[in-house]
């Protein structure tokens, strides 16, 4: 069997930013593997641009974002295979791939760095009424098409759910001359960023209604319309308002699901929430050595974070192999209060450490306080917070040497 | 006429809503920005409203690159710009940094590729 000290499973975004950490931090005997024919990841399609301003200081689109860090895989001369799939992982680390050259794979790694990214949410689990006739995508999937495929997948467009792909895809449609008619939401917000509500919808006259579902698709071998309807407070669809809109095509943004077959066959622990694997400071799983970043870990709303927690996970990975060992504390991060989850979940070494979180609903004037049971360890005022924005607070290595052992808490306070 | 518009600076992801306070279509003053880009953004949106225009060309061997214009055109001519973009087919060599159209529609805006190839 083949052995490599440090296999990185996926080389979007997350997997190249990994590696090339993990290279510089000293570890040479590594390999990506990735399943597409490039290396860049879901990031190869979204070719607007607003990716990089926190990274580089510049504004960059996603191809050109992805391509910083092909360059930086191919100038260092990190191994790579693309067109290569990962099947199966198992719990002493032997991964097995397969591709048309190589055909079945079994690799020994040492340790091995999950970046498989998320995928859309599959419209088979929305329950909509009426047939399945063609014309009907997810966002994702109609911006493959436009931006990789150059082939347009409709010329009426009705959009349910307003994530940002969707958002994204209103406009790019409208440029290439579509009529997009309504983007529909079921919660009373968006869970799209505010500067794509008016740079994607309102920029083009494309209403967004919120606390609206589409209740009927219509058409027998394509969409001819769909039922649109409001929907009450408990999100139930209210008869009298329902309307008809005509169109060829329905998009479906309906939020993101990390891609874990792979997690979970090796037998990590998942978090429930996230969809992820539960991991610590170090973005290290239940499995020593086995480390998870990017949105396969939690889906991230930008691609910045993601490269610098890949970068973490990339460094970590360098350490196990070193088996270099900092002072361990054992400290459980729990979201309390308006807090749905964070990331990291555990605490197992006292360096500075900045936890990821996102909150519930849409929140205002409220405090965002980080406790030891009654000991206060921050509180800080957020004007407003709301789902779609990743929320961050930092905790010392000081404090959390000081603990040692326990539970942090991180709730919003009036 | 003195009046206030409320807008959504789009220029990062923070996305600050921006209270620009205006008389005619002067700019007196601007509340609400975390940095100077919004206060920028404002009075250009207020007067002259730009965009960076992102989309795909057409190459000779059937496939599409992504481009970008490397400047923001004035929005309201967004869709003549595509126009002139979609009726422009590129070489099938092109490589990201190339530029494909110079100077679209005299904005000043050239029409470069972002997509890579590794
Ligand atoms: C349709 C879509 C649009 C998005 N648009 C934006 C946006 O506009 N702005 C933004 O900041 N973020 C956007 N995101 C979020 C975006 O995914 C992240 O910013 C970033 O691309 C995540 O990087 P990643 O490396 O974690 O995942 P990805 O980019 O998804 O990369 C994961 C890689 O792993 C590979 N892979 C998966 N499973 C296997 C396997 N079994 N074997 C081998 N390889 C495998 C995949 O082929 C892929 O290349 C979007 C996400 C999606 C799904
Ligand atoms: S004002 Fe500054 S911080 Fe706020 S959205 Fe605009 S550029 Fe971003």
């Amino acid at each position: 069997m083949t052995k490599v000290s440090l296999v990185i499973v996926g080389g979007g975004p997350a997997g190249m930013s990994a590696a090339v950490a993990a290279y510089k931090a000293g570890v040479t005997d590594l390999l990506i593997l990735e399943r597409e024919a490039h290396l860049g990841g879901i990031l190869r399609q979204c070719i607007h641009n607003g990716f990089g301003l926190h990274k580089f200081g510049e504004e960059l689109t996603g191809p050109e974002y992805a391509a910083r860090y092909a360059e930086q895989v191919k100038e260092l001369g990190i191994p790579y295979k693309v067109g290569t799939m990962v099947t199966g992982i198992t719990e002493d680390k032997v991964i097995t791939a397969v591709n048309p050259t190589d055909g079945i794979m079994h690799i020994q790694a040492e340790a091995i760095i999950l970046a498989m990214g998320c995928r859309e949410r599959p419209k088979g689990a929305l329950n909509i009424a009426g047939a399945r006739p063609s014309g009907i995508y997810t966002a994702g999937t109609a911006q493959k098409y436009v931006n990789i495929k150059g082939y347009m997948p409709g010329k009426e467009v009705v959009i349910l759910g307003s994530g940002d792909i969707g958002l994204i895809m209103a406009r790019r449609m409208t440029l290439e001359g579509a009529k997009v008619k309504a983007v529909c939401e079921l919660m009373p917000y968006s869970g799209g960023l505010a500067r794509n509500i008016e740079q994607c919808l309102n920029d083009f006259g494309i209403p967004l209604m919120l606390s609206h579902t589409v209740v009927q698709i219509h058409g027998k071998d394509r969409v001819t319309g769909v039922t649109i309807a409001k929907v009450d407070e408990r999100r139930n669809p209210i008869k009298e308002t329902e309307q008809y809109i005509a169109c060829d095509t329905l998009l479906l943004s309906c939020g993101l699901l990390p891609e874990n077959e792979l997690t979970k066959g090796a037998g990590i622990t998942m978090d429930r929430i996230t969809g992820g694997a539960v991991t610590d400071q170090s973005r290290q799983t239940s499995i020593p050595g086995v480390f998870a970043c990017g949105n396969v870990l939690h889906v991230h709303d930008l691609v910045d974070y993601v490269s610098e927690e890949a970068e973490i996970a990339g460094c970590a990975a360098a350490d196990y192999l070193a088996n270099k060992q900092s002072e361990r504390v054992d400290i459980t991060v729990q979201p309390v209060g308006g807090v749905r989850y964070t990331v990291p979940q555990k605490i197992t070494s006292a360096q500075d450490t900045t936890v990821y979180f996102r909150v519930a609903d849409v929140f205002r004037d409220k405090r965002v306080v980080v406790k030891c049971g009654d000991r206060v360890i921050s509180n800080k005022k957020k004007i407003k917070l709301a789902p779609g924005e990743m929320e961050t607070v930092k905790l010392t290595a000081q404090v959390l040497a000081e603990l040692a052992e326990g539970t942090i808490t991180i709730g919003l306070e009036e | 006429m003195e009046n206030k518009r409320e807008m959504t600076c789009i220029i990062c992801p923070r996305g600050c809503t921006l209270t620009v306070e205006l008389e005619d279509k002067k700019v007196l003053g601007v509340k609400g920005n975390a940095c100077k880009r919004g206060t920028d953004y404002a009075v250009a949106e207020c007067t002259a409203p730009t965009r960076t225009l992102t989309t795909t060309v057409m190459t000779e061997s059937g496939e599409v690159v992504a481009v970008k214009s490397n400047k923001a055109v004035p929005k309201e001519l967004l869709f003549d710009c595509m126009k002139e973009i979609n009726a422009c087919v590129a070489p099938a060599t092109v490589k990201q940094g190339d530029v494909v159209i110079s100077n679209l529609l005299g904005t000043g805006a050239d029409i470069v590729v972002t997509s890579y190839v590794e």
